[in-house]
């Protein structure tokens, strides 16, 4: 009988952090649209989008609203089931990855301890693979859906660009995991709260990391996939309305997760260096303002990224990913690891 | 190539200092209805009928802008003056009407050189905008500008004295 029992305060509290991290996840990826055009305006002495509301901060809504307002469009020899798939798929395996995404140290309600994490996983990390990697279905299936020339093509590009940058980005962090001994997102922000960030002690696997986050993300100079002038418009060239919209959003968010993970891995997380705060809630607090100060950094290294570099050429792409990052990745595990053993003894 | 060429981390490096210094720059953006570029003083808007200090029409409808006119834009119509319209019309001849096809105008200032009775003047306004072709024809009720007497606050926005 008592096996059966449900924690029912448990299930609210995980019910209502699950929302709250979602919609954040959600805002924050608006929000993201605003800074981009912000972002790219200011790098090119524009000052960008500034009618709709104070500095223009009503525009995601204008945007969102527009893009509900479009016409649903099916193309005729389409699969109209796969069709529909590609962008839920899309936007699921955004939002999937933030489950294991530490937010901060734990609040105390009462004297229960609340975790502010969806699910502590012992493999974050392996779980965040997985389902990134699941990411590339939305792409396919959008491309070959659509049955059009350019879409499918872009979806092929987009696949094998992602899993040619997953085995570098996997290869980066066995680095890290070797020096850490542990795949628990929480349990490697934890040990940078004491000591310094892993990013000083694995700065070739970070860089090898954030190239990979790029290309995992379709961002510039990554972005073959969408590369309007070669393209038209990538694997979401057929869609319309809010389908779309589901498109772009899941790659602010994966961006935005994406950010928090590096800020997780490699830049400490939600700790400050040398900042100890004894009250369990202050300290909570704290640490989701720093995390979220992290991520926003890291959003902006994306975009000032997107609006500094051109586009790279197919085989470059490739190139870069298998003959550079994969050789590199593997010289700095052996190294790492050589290192590991040589202090431990 | 070096091998820091060829490595090209380098040169990402210095193209985002590039675009981080024009992040602050100054922007070269004129939020335009808000703000407007300053113009020279010579700067060719739309036109004015221009009245004396007493408020008078300058216009004698002598024609001289209709005929410098090279696009062909402006007409008129001389009547003349009765006993007892003095205050309102400077000389014994004016213009009962007087338009110009703003579709038509090239604002290249030909009529403001060629009018001998300083009435017709190019202003600092170059915006028309309407729903219809036959807004553009400017009539005397657009032209003229506010009288100096009755309102001081207009005539001196038509005459650019901010």
């Amino acid at each position: 009988m008592h096996l059966l029992a449900i924690d029912w305060v448990f299930f609210a509290e995980k019910l209502i952090l699950i929302v709250v991290i979602i919609s954040i996840s959600l805002g924050v990826a608006m929000y993201s649209t605003w800074g981009e055009r912000k972002v790219a305006a200011f790098m090119q002495d524009r000052i960008g989008p500034n009618r709709a509301g104070p500095f223009g901060l009503f525009q995601p809504l204008a945007d969102g609203l527009k893009l509900f307002m479009k016409e649903e469009i099916f193309p005729s020899s389409s699969n109209k089931f796969l069709f529909i798939l590609g962008p839920c798929l899309a936007m699921l395996t955004a939002m999937m990855t933030s489950a294991v995404i530490p937010w901060s140290s734990p609040l105390s309600i009462g004297g229960r301890e609340v975790p502010l994490q969806i699910a502590d996983v012992n493999i974050g990390i392996l779980y965040v693979f997985g389902v990134v990697s699941m990411g590339v279905y939305g792409i396919m299936m959008g491309g070959w859906a659509s049955n059009n020339k350019f879409s499918l093509l872009a979806a092929v590009r987009g696949a094998s660009q992602i899993i040619s940058y997953e085995l570098a980005m996997g290869l980066s962090l066995i680095s890290l995991l070797m020096i850490s001994g542990s795949l628990s997102l929480r349990t490697i922000a934890d040990q940078q709260a004491h000591g310094f960030w892993y990013v000083v002690y694995q700065p070739v696997g970070f860089i090898i990391f954030f190239v990979c986050a790029l290309a995992e993300c379709n961002r510039t100079p990554f972005d073959l996939s969408e590369a309007e002038n070669e393209l038209n418009f990538g694997y979401h060239q057929e869609y319309s309305s809010m389908k779309l919209g589901f498109y772009l959003f899941a790659e602010y968010v994966n961006m935005f997760i994406s950010s928090a993970i590096m800020a997780t891995l490699f830049f400490g997380g939600y700790s400050l260096p040398w900042v100890h705060i004894a009250d369990p809630n202050l300290a909570a607090i704290v640490g989701v303002i720093a995390l979220f100060a992290k991520t926003i950094f890291f959003i902006f290294v994306f975009m000032w990224i997107r609006w500094t570099i051109p586009r790279f050429r197919y085989d470059q792409l490739m190139r870069l990913g298998w003959n550079n990052l994969i050789p590199l990745a593997l010289a700095n595990m052996v190294i790492t690891g050589a290192i590991v053993l040589w202090l431990k003894k | 190539m070096t091998f820091v060429e060829r490595l090209y981390l380098w040169n990402i490096a210095k193209g985002m200092a590039i675009t981080l210094k024009h992040f602050f720059k100054k922007k070269a953006t004129i939020s335009y209805p808000e703000e407007t570029r300053p113009f020279s003083p010579v700067f060719r808007g739309l036109q004015v009928l221009n009245r004396d200090e007493e408020g008078r029409e300058r216009c004698t409808a002598c024609g001289l802008c209709a005929l410098a006119c090279p696009a062909e834009a402006i007409t008129m119509e001389a009547a003349e003056r009765k006993p007892g319209e003095e205050h309102l019309y400077r000389e014994e001849k004016y213009a009962a009407r007087y338009e110009i096809n703003m579709l038509r105008c090239i604002f290249c200032g030909l009529c403001e050189e060629a009018c001998p009775k300083d009435a017709v003047y190019l202003s600092e306004t170059f915006a028309p905008s309407n729903y219809q072709r036959k807004g553009f024809i400017y009539g005397k009720d657009v032209l003229l500008i506010p009288d100096p007497k009755t309102d001081p606050a207009g005539y001196a926005k038509a005459k650019g004295q901010h």
